[in-house]
């Protein structure tokens, strides 16, 4: 009943949005939950950085790979230069789903279902990119130090060499081009996000069993390797 | 004292001049040579990690009957109807213009160790220093009753990817409504050990869909299975009724079939059956008996480098070896063949070889979304390769674990086939 008496105003809305959508976003606040979800990858606000994905200050009307500095996937390249303009349009069709608009994207994320979520996400985003003066004076939403791994092993310098050879071992899933297929993409990490996420599956923190089996056989110099080859594998 | 290139280089023009080298270099023997016969997912992994590790310091020629190789693993996805045939079919034109290597589509016949050299069925004779084999599988002969080769039309194995693939399926497909489709499932040890049973699960899927009063009968010499309790669950929750597995408990392992009157008979009772996959004992692929390096049906192994414990310069790879405790898959084979492959140019260029490290999961598809595996890591010891830990899908899990699951094993193909294609 409340979905078909609500059913002309939805479709009002979905006939406005080719217009007006940009102006329609969600709930900034209720965003920044949603951004959790974003938060092991990208940083966004003061200081943002690039991680494993580019920082997202900035976004709206930016065209597609152009922020200087990040390695981008082939395959986003090409959507940049095919014309692909980041705005509330494109991004809601991203976050819903990533593949759909960029087949070989390195972002390995399976997209936000809820048009609510993504609406609410949109808004969020958008307050780092309306006018980057009003940025909010807050930290990273997304923090390097959001671990307690010893800084020795961090500073580990990894032996590519070594790395190839492990790194063979991950190649029979992980693609060597990066793209991520219903497995992550796993090439051009910082090497201290790649750490991170190696200790975080050790630890059985992340949840998967794979990669918690794997990970749980590999030593801090093992894991230093890997991170060092898939830096710099970029084909 | 190993004589490198720079050395080479170093003894500048007039010695070399002197030593005629660059007339020996440019035929290419002055290249250390690896053969490697069988374009699997040991074989072509093996040959391309070689070429492209060793950047064409060593020469690699691969031997493979077929010019488009398609892989079993996941066919059967393409039975239950979720890929194309073509999805299963590669080619290596990339290994052979990318990486050098001499992709030989041909059928290697023999081995002749002492001279080093493997003969074609179309005449040539390879010389080799190092062999790597990875022939797959071949079938027990009478291991089941009333079966051989001559009756593969009549009753497929489909045990080898490609056109027996195909034939099942338009088997499957032609069953009459009501009909019935009978399974002989292997022994152990055979290739791939959930496949019989995902095998089973996506035929039910088929019929499910388009003939759901037919019915499935496996005969198993096994009292259980790979994934046993997760394949039972999954068929008792979309298959209903439909299939009748017959384990070793209740005479699965007494069959005989008639491939004529296409009839099976499970401990004494016949039944006139519409479809018979027959899938019998295994044995490593006849060239590893050729060479030689077999002990009853396989061929022993080092865990170590997966050097054959008959000749140190002969390596068997995946279905064919005898090593322990990794179950025979393409995952597997793709696995060994990079610690073969590490060994072997580390002995013919010097690089630096280290410890061996193996893995496998299998992924296995019940129903559409609702994916399932296996997994586990293993170590070399001294007397073989050894499981050191590994995990299982639980019965029960939600529906967005096992599409995450079944998306991930789609993953998983592309990265293996790429690893070994691309």
């Amino acid at each position: 009943m409340l979905l078909r008496s609500l059913l002309p105003a939805v479709l009002a809305m979905v006939h406005m949005a080719g217009t007006a959508f940009s102006e329609d976003l969600g709930d900034a606040e209720a965003g920044a939950k949603v951004f959790a979800k974003c938060k092991g990858c990208h940083e966004v606000g003061q200081g943002a950085t690039d991680r494993i994905g580019p920082h997202l200050n900035g976004i709206f009307g930016r065209k597609a790979a152009a922020h200087a500095g990040y390695a981008y996937s082939k395959s986003m390249e090409r959507a940049g230069a095919d014309g692909l303009v980041w705005t509330a349009e494109t991004l809601d069709a991203y976050f819903e789903n990533p593949r759909a608009l960029v087949s070989k994207t390195r972002m390995s994320f399976r997209g936000l279902k809820s048009a609510q979520d993504r609406s609410n996400l949109l808004a969020y985003l958008r307050d780092f990119s309306d006018n980057p003066a009003d940025i909010p004076e807050a930290e990273p939403t997304a923090l390097p130090t959001d671990h307690d791994i010893d800084p020795a092993i961090l500073a580990l310098e990894g032996d590519p060499e070594f790395g190839e050879y492990l790194a063979s071992e991950c190649l029979t899933c992980h693609q060597s081009d990066g793209s991520a297929e219903g497995i992550p993409s796993i090439t051009l990490w910082p090497t201290e996000d790649f750490v991170i996420a190696m200790y975080a599956y050790k630890r059985k923190l992340r949840p998967h069993p794979v990669m918690q089996m794997m990970a749980g056989r590999l030593n801090d110099e093992e894991i230093a390797a890997l991170a060092a080859y898939f830096k710099g594998l970029d084909q | 004292m190993t004589f490198n290139r720079r050395m080479f280089l170093g003894t500048g023009a007039a010695a070399a001049a002197a030593l005629s080298a660059p007339a020996v270099l440019a035929d290419g023997h002055g290249k250390p040579r690896v053969v490697v016969i069988g374009g699997g997912a040991g074989g072509a992994t093996a040959a391309r990690y070689i070429a492209k590790d060793s950047k064409g310091e060593v020469a690699v020629t691969l031997i493979e009957p077929s010019r488009t190789y398609f892989t079993c693993f996941f066919s059967n996805l393409y039975l239950g109807g979720f890929k194309e045939i073509d999805d299963l079919g590669h080619n290596y034109g990339t290994l052979a213009a990318k990486y050098g290597i001499n992709v030989v589509h041909d059928w290697a016949v023999d081995v002749d160790r002492d001279a080093k050299t493997v003969s074609l069925a179309g005449g040539g004779v390879l010389p080799y220093d190092k062999l790597i084999l990875s022939p797959g599988i071949d079938f027990v002969d009478g291991a089941v009753d009333g079966w051989d080769l001559s009756a593969q039309n009549a009753m497929p194995h489909a045990y080898k990817g490609g056109s027996q693939t195909e034939l099942l399926k338009a088997q499957v497909m032609a069953m009459p409504e009501g009909g019935t489709f009978a399974m002989v499932a292997p022994p152990n040890p055979y290739r791939c050990p959930p496949g019989p049973y995902e095998r089973i699960s996506m035929i039910a899927h088929q019929l499910k869909a388009n003939n759901p009063t037919a019915k499935i009968i496996v005969a198993d010499p096994k009292p259980k299975f790979s994934k046993m309790a997760l394949f039972q669950e999954g068929w008792a929750d979309h298959y209903d009724g439909m299939i009748d597995w017959i384990g070793e408990d209740f005479g699965g392992g007494d069959v005989s079939v008639d491939p004529a009157a296409m009839t099976v008979t499970i401990d004494g009772e016949e039944t006139k059956v519409d479809v018979c996959n027959v899938i019998p004992a295994m044995k490593a692929g006849r060239i590893a008996e050729m060479a030689g390096v077999t002990d009853g049906n396989w061929a022993p192994v080092n865990a170590a480098d997966m050097s054959s414990k008959a000749d140190a310069d002969v390596y068997v790879l995946g279905d064919a070896s005898q090593q322990g405790d990794m179950p025979k898959s393409g995952f597997s084979a793709n696995s060994q063949a990079k610690v073969c492959a590490n060994a072997v140019r580390g002995a013919l260029t010097g690089s630096k070889v280290f410890p061996a490290k193996f893995s496998n999961t299998c992924w296995s598809l019940i129903d559409t979304n609702d994916g399932v595996k296996v997994g586990a890591t293993y170590e070399a010891t001294d007397e073989k390769i050894a499981k050191v830990d590994g995990f299982i899908s639980a019965t029960g899990e939600s529906a967005d674990l096992r599409k995450a699951t079944y998306e991930e094993s789609e993953g998983w193909y592309a990265g293996i086939t790429s690893d070994m294609f691309s």
